[in-house]
């Protein structure tokens, strides 16, 4: 894969609530290159939109976040004075949210929004943000594109006007597109054509692409990489085939029994269903988060997990169990 | 945009006529007008030619329309009491009411908009308070007691301004801030309210992640949301302004159209109430239209009414 665009290192958010402080993000780790796509999975509300957030600096006032290194094309961004964030968001750094009906301004034209987009970053004629605002909203598949321009927001629908942040946030060629759950507030017809767009736009463009889904048929077929989170903590990271042929995490392999695999789930076979629910994320916690939901837990469990690679190059994952399913120690008893 | 202008348009002369029933109407309601006009010691037969000479023995359909129509070239009648026509007697006090009328209205919402985005900006901060105290304040303090502490500080104590009269601009100075604070904390808990909410909003959320540096994404995509409803609120509030004034034009001997309105109220004299009542409504109704036509502007889902 090409240079690296993102590297997040051991990122943390702490959101300090009334009845104790809550630990959204607690430590998580990875790197996104060049024309690659990598696909944050995992239950609703286990972190991933201010994992997101967090990256971008956006993240809710009262929030705290930390990291060890936060670097985006080389250079470190984690201590940036909020002037020079405003540089890079939009401009090397775009994100894309989970809701297009309110995600865009009602009171200002698209081409206003797009227009205005281009011209905080570069020097460029009115003229020229216009053309080029004009072949984006094509290249994102919006007919007309030209008298488009100068309609509002509550003219479009719900897949145009995510189609319209898509263009806005290539406005100005950036090197990483976070897209937060680009499709969840979608029609299920249009929600398979705006994540191919998406991931035809990134090999165009050449960016690298965080996409945060729940759906794994999608990772299944745009996804370089897979990262899978649980209660704040990210417990496997891999290639796509890899976390999808050998998956070493219990709930990796509890997320893939929930989906059906053409040619491999018979008609008829029940999905499976991971009971439980997910641990509260306020105060300290100590041993695998996922022991109370899991099929193999063991006395072990009740201390924290080691990072373990996995049975592909790459693929690394937070667990007891090493990648074979054996227990620790289970190769020494005779 | 066209369109819903001239619906609004239509909707404020139906209105006008509705209100121009409502003040011709007036004259009646207070009892037969030829009585009121001969007076105690008139006779029969003076009312009756009073009754013949004005035209009050007409159907009333008739007389409403003779009315309007005179009232369309400027004719709104006598004053009893004064011995000028009420169109020149309103007219003459009007650009007092005006000017204070507008100067207070403007001071409120120069005071009121900046710091309810202020106190919104940073919620629970000195400012905020420092706003919370200043609308308290406003709606405690009796605008005829705030009138008086101001001209025993500024003329009295301190000479710096005139305590009555309209001659000068100077002579408003203590009139707009007394009434014009009186408008402030209603347009300013608007202010912050909408723009609190707003600076939640998703697409603020957007702006900040397009890199649009803090004050742009506060004045462009922030405020405008934000006053759509104080735009409103400040039409109505100068409206009170135009009718409320009676007070401060009272303390400070602005002999405007809100004095008048008292002086004449006091005095039965009634076509000058009616004129003033129809100048007033019909000045009412402009503003709204136009605070109307402000907020399509402002807000283009609004357009499509
Ligand atoms: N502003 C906030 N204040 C307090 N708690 C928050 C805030 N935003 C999120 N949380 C909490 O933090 C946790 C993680 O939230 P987050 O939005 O990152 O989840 P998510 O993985 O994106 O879920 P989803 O798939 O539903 O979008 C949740 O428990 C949520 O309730
Ligand atoms: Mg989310």
């Amino acid at each position: 894969m090409g240079e690296r665009i993102l590297e997040v290192e051991n990122l943390t958010v702490d959101i300090p609530l009334a009845v104790g402080t809550l630990h959204p993000v607690q430590g998580i780790s990875f790197h996104v290159d060049r024309g690659e796509t990598l696909c944050i999975v995992g239950e609703s509300g286990c972190g991933k939109s201010l994992a997101s957030l967090a990256i971008m600096d956006l993240l809710p006032k009262r929030a705290v976040r930390r990291a060890d290194r936060l670097v985006l094309d080389g250079k470190d961004i984690l201590n940036l004075p909020e002037s020079r964030m405003c540089d890079i968001r939009g401009n090397t750094m775009g994100m894309i949210f989970q809701e297009p009906m309110t995600s865009l301004n009602p009171v200002y034209t698209i081409g206003n929004q797009m227009i205005e987009t281009l011209r905080r970053h570069r020097r460029v004629s009115v003229e020229d943000a216009r053309d080029r605002a004009i072949s984006l909203l094509e290249k994102v598949g919006i007919s007309a594109a030209a008298s488009r321009l100068g309609q509002y927001p509550h003219q479009l629908s719900g897949g145009l006007r995510q189609r319209v942040m898509i263009a806005m946030m290539l406005m100005c060629g950036p090197d990483l597109i976070i897209a937060d759950e680009p499709t969840t507030a979608l029609d299920v017809t249009i929600q398979a054509q705006i994540l191919l767009l998406l991931a035809e736009l990134q090999r165009e463009f050449n960016m690298g692409l965080i996409l945060i889904t729940h759906d794994l048929g999608v990772v299944a077929r745009i996804a370089d990489r897979v990262a899978v989170m649980y209660a704040g903590q990210m417990v496997e990271q891999g290639s796509a085939a890899s976390i999808f042929t050998h998956p070493a995490h219990p709930y990796t392999r509890g997320l893939l029994d929930c989906i059906p695999i053409p040619g491999k789930t018979r008609r008829g076979q029940p999905l499976g269903s991971i009971p439980g629910i997910v641990p509260s994320l306020i105060g300290t916690v100590t041993g695998c988060r996922f022991a109370a939901r899991c099929p193999r837990v063991l006395d072990v469990c009740a201390t924290d997990p080691p990072f373990r690679d996995g049975p592909a190059p790459g693929q690394a994952y937070r667990c007891h169990l090493d990648s074979t399913g054996s227990e620790p120690g289970a190769g020494a008893t005779p | 945009m066209l369109v819903y202008s001239l619906k609004r348009l239509a909707l404020a002369l139906v209105v006008a006529v509705t209100v121009s029933i409502i003040s011709f109407g007036l004259l009646y309601l207070s009892g037969d007008p030829a009585i009121a006009m001969g007076g105690e010691s008139a006779t029969a037969e003076d009312i009756q030619a009073i009754r013949v000479f004005y035209g009050f023995d007409r159907p009333l359909v008739v007389q409403y329309l003779d009315w309007v129509a005179r009232a369309l070239h400027g004719d709104l009648g006598k004053s009893y009491y004064f011995d000028a026509s009420v169109f020149d007697l309103v007219f003459q006090r009007l650009p007092v009411t005006l000017t204070l009328g507008l100067s207070a209205i403007l001071f409120a919402i120069a005071l009121a908009v900046p710091l309810g985005i202020a106190a919104a900006v940073r919620p629970n901060s000195l400012i905020d308070r420092l706003a919370l105290l200043i609308s308290v304040m406003g709606q405690a303090l009796p605008s005829f007691w705030f009138a008086l502490m101001l001209i025993v500080l500024l003329s009295v104590t301190y000479p710096l301004l005139p305590p009555s009269g309209s001659e000068t601009w100077a002579h408003f100075v203590m009139p707009t801030v007394v009434l014009g604070y009186y408008a402030t904390p209603a347009i300013m808990r608007l202010t912050r309210a909408g723009m609190l909410e707003v600076l939640t909003s998703d697409y603020i959320r957007t702006a900040r992640a397009k890199g649009l540096r803090p004050p742009v994404v506060l004045a462009k995509h922030a405020l405008r949301n934000a006053v759509i409803p104080v735009v409103s609120l400040a039409a109505v509030q100068f409206g009170f302004m135009l009718g409320g004034s009676i007070v401060v034009e009272s303390v400070f001997a602005l002999h405007g159209a809100g004095f008048l309105a008292w002086e004449s109220i006091s005095r039965n004299d009634l076509p000058t109430v009616q004129g003033l009542i129809l100048v007033f409504s019909l000045i009412y109704i402009t503003l709204t239209f136009l605070s109307d036509l402000v907020n399509a502007w402002l807000d283009p889902r609004i357009r499509i009414g």
